[in-house]
């Protein structure tokens, strides 16, 4: 478990009771998170305890995400493991909205169930009540990560993020050289592997849509390619390796199809549909300009990408079946690498904002920018895929690290992975298919 | 999970590639009395000339050492006057060696995006290679290849680093 993200405090207080927690949130702008109480979990097994501190992931998990203050263990009344034992009376008088109790207990050598109930104080009433009981050692993690999405659904209407991954790539000094590596990790920084290693740098990485591969660029042979890993096995297969830039791939919503960058011997960079299967390759757009970083929409009718065919980069959207490109954006000088949150609605967008280049959000609808981040080197947005958070790659000091920002600008939060060097190019998975 | 297979791939594929950061530049052949001063003075082939060989130095300290990086403004392609005979000589060396091979490596500076600064270097590189073939370089001597802003040589985020990070560096594999 040393791979663990490390998290910056940015701004403000920590929350109490963190003692055992490496994540420390930090909660900028947002009036009053609601306070919440995670009563440790009971356990019933062959051990002392319990493989994996269940309730404090959850608790981790639900301070993270800012909308939440789970209060600390000592200022409980009654530490309850059964709904039927719940007093609303003590809970409403510790101030509490919710509260969270439930149990781990040992079916066999390898297997748990896990139970909880999610109750509401004022209401007096149960909300959820859930039990997982083909747990084991390996998927504890994962089955808390659930307890606490389910719950967050539960209590803000909006699907948890705390079930997926993230993928990212790093660049360290390794003797003469460089290392670059593409790390997946759970979005808490958890369970960290990487997946391709190289001396050559390793751009753009991509998810499937099925979460199962991954897409990226690699400059293997000091030349560009572009591959698709399958993360269970670590097999790959290369896409496109024409002479020239091979960039940007990003799949469509049916998995079938990458957008990528060809440029060609001439160097001229356009946007192409390829279809993975067959590798044949659909030119959409012919300008002269530099046209890059392809991205769908979620509905498969659009492509949207990065021209400068105006002067400077901005943001373009084609029929992803062909047809004549319209701008996008019109703020500003600068605005590259276009992401649409899945739902839609919004896009995501590196922006120059008096000279500091920022991740900005547009709404689709109303067409307003808004500025997320306050770095000077902010990039590469992308949408968890809830809508409602977004991750991306800022600079501290020489080293690049990732930062999470709610999509309303209200809660951010810093990310160092502990493996350390320059951290960049962040992509947060699609949710996990069962 | 066989990543340790790719890392060995990337690692050879790596080898094979011939140490990319390390441009091996052939010589420049000293011999060639045209070469680095352009003065004239072994060239003029008329009668009566100098009987004392005279020829102008110092006017290009880096005369004899062909330079293999050049540099670029910001948000800029064009090759900077200064730098167009650094072109020219390697023009005039890959002409004269056919089985020569140049690759162009252009690289952005850090500011902005990704993918947006491949497509910067690329087209530094491309601005070079059509000045290459404009002075009669074969296209097939010449390959580009884009580093955006992965590869930069000076890690600050000062002006002067963005401005030794904006290059084109030529690197020969014969």
């Amino acid at each position: 478990m040393l791979n663990r993200f490390r998290t910056i405090v940015l701004l403000g207080l920590f929350a109490a009771s963190t003692a055992n927690a490496d994540l420390v949130i930090d909660v900028q702008g947002i009036a009053q998170p609601t306070p919440v109480a995670i009563v440790p979990f009971g356990w019933e097994g062959q051990s002392a305890s319990m493989p994996l501190d269940v309730s404090q992931v959850v608790t981790d998990d639900l301070r993270r995400s800012g909308r939440f203050d789970p209060i600390g263990e000592d200022k409980m009344l009654q530490k309850p493991t059964d709904g039927a034992d719940v007093d609303f009376q003590d809970w409403s008088f510790v101030g509490v909205e919710a509260v969270v109790v439930g149990t781990v207990e040992q079916t066999g050598d390898d297997q748990y169930t896990l139970q909880f109930q999610l109750f509401d104080v004022f209401g007096r009433r149960q909300l959820v009540g859930y039990r997982m009981p083909r747990v084991t050692r390996a998927t504890m993690r994962g089955a808390a990560h659930r307890v606490a999405d389910m719950i967050y659904e539960k209590l803000t209407g909006i699907k948890g993020v705390f079930g997926t991954r993230v993928a990212y790539v790093t660049a360290k000094q390794q003797g003469n050289g460089r290392l670059y590596s593409l790390i997946v990790s759970d979005q808490d920084g958890y369970n960290e592997h990487t997946v391709m290693e190289s001396r050559d740098p390793i751009m753009s990485p991509a998810w499937s849509p099925d979460s199962r591969q991954l897409a990226y660029v690699s400059f293997e042979g000091s030349r560009s390619s572009i591959w698709v890993q399958t993360l269970r096995t670590g097999n790959r297969f290369r896409v496109s390796a024409d002479p020239g830039i091979n960039g940007a791939p990003s799949f469509s919503p049916d998995g079938r199809k990458l957008v990528v960058t060809l440029g060609g011997v001439d160097g001229n960079l356009d946007i192409f549909v390829l279809d993975i299967n067959s590798k044949r390759k659909t030119r959409l757009t012919t300008h002269r300009a530099i046209d890059t970083e392809g991205s769908w929409s979620p509905d498969g009718d659009y492509v949207y990408f990065t021209s400068d065919r105006s002067g400077g980069p901005q943001v373009y959207r084609v029929a992803a079946a062909g047809g004549t490109p319209e701008r996008v954006t019109f703020e500003g000088s600068y605005n590259a690498r276009p992401r649409l949150s899945p739902d839609g609605n919004k896009l995501a967008m590196v922006h120059n904002d008096r000279g500091n280049y920022r991740i900005a959000v547009m709404d689709l609808e109303h067409r307003d920018l808004l500025v997320l981040s306050t770095g000077r080197q902010d990039e590469s947005p992308s949408f968890a895929p809830n809508s409602d958070i977004l991750i991306y790659a800022t600079r501290q000091g020489r080293n690049g690290v990732l930062e999470t920002v709610s999509a309303d600008g209200l809660i951010r939060q810093k990310l160092v992975p502990r493996v350390g060097g320059d951290v960049r190019e962040p992509v947060w998975s699609p949710f996990p298919r069962f | 999970m066989s990543y340790f297979k790719l890392i060995s791939i990337a690692v050879l594929s790596f080898l094979l590639a011939g140490c990319p950061g390390n441009p091996q530049v052939p010589d420049p052949e000293p011999t060639d009395t045209t070469y680095g001063g352009d003065t004239g003075a072994d060239t003029s082939g008329m009668d009566g000339s100098d009987p004392y060989g005279g020829e102008t130095f110092g006017e290009d300290p880096s005369a004899g050492e062909l330079a293999t990086v050049i540099y670029f403004e910001f948000d800029s392609s064009e090759v900077r006057p200064e730098d167009q005979d650094i072109v020219r000589r390697h023009a005039m060396q890959l002409v004269g060696n056919p089985g020569y091979r140049v690759r162009l490596e252009g690289h952005a500076d850090e500011r902005g995006s990704r993918e947006y600064n491949i497509g910067l270097g690329e087209r530094r590189s491309q601005a070079v290679r059509r000045m290459l073939m404009v002075q009669g370089v074969s296209a097939n001597q010449i390959s580009t290849v884009s580093f955006g802003e992965e590869r930069p040589v000076a890690f600050g985020s000062s002006e002067s680093d963005y401005a030794q990070n904006r290059r084109v560096q030529f690197t020969y594999a014969n």
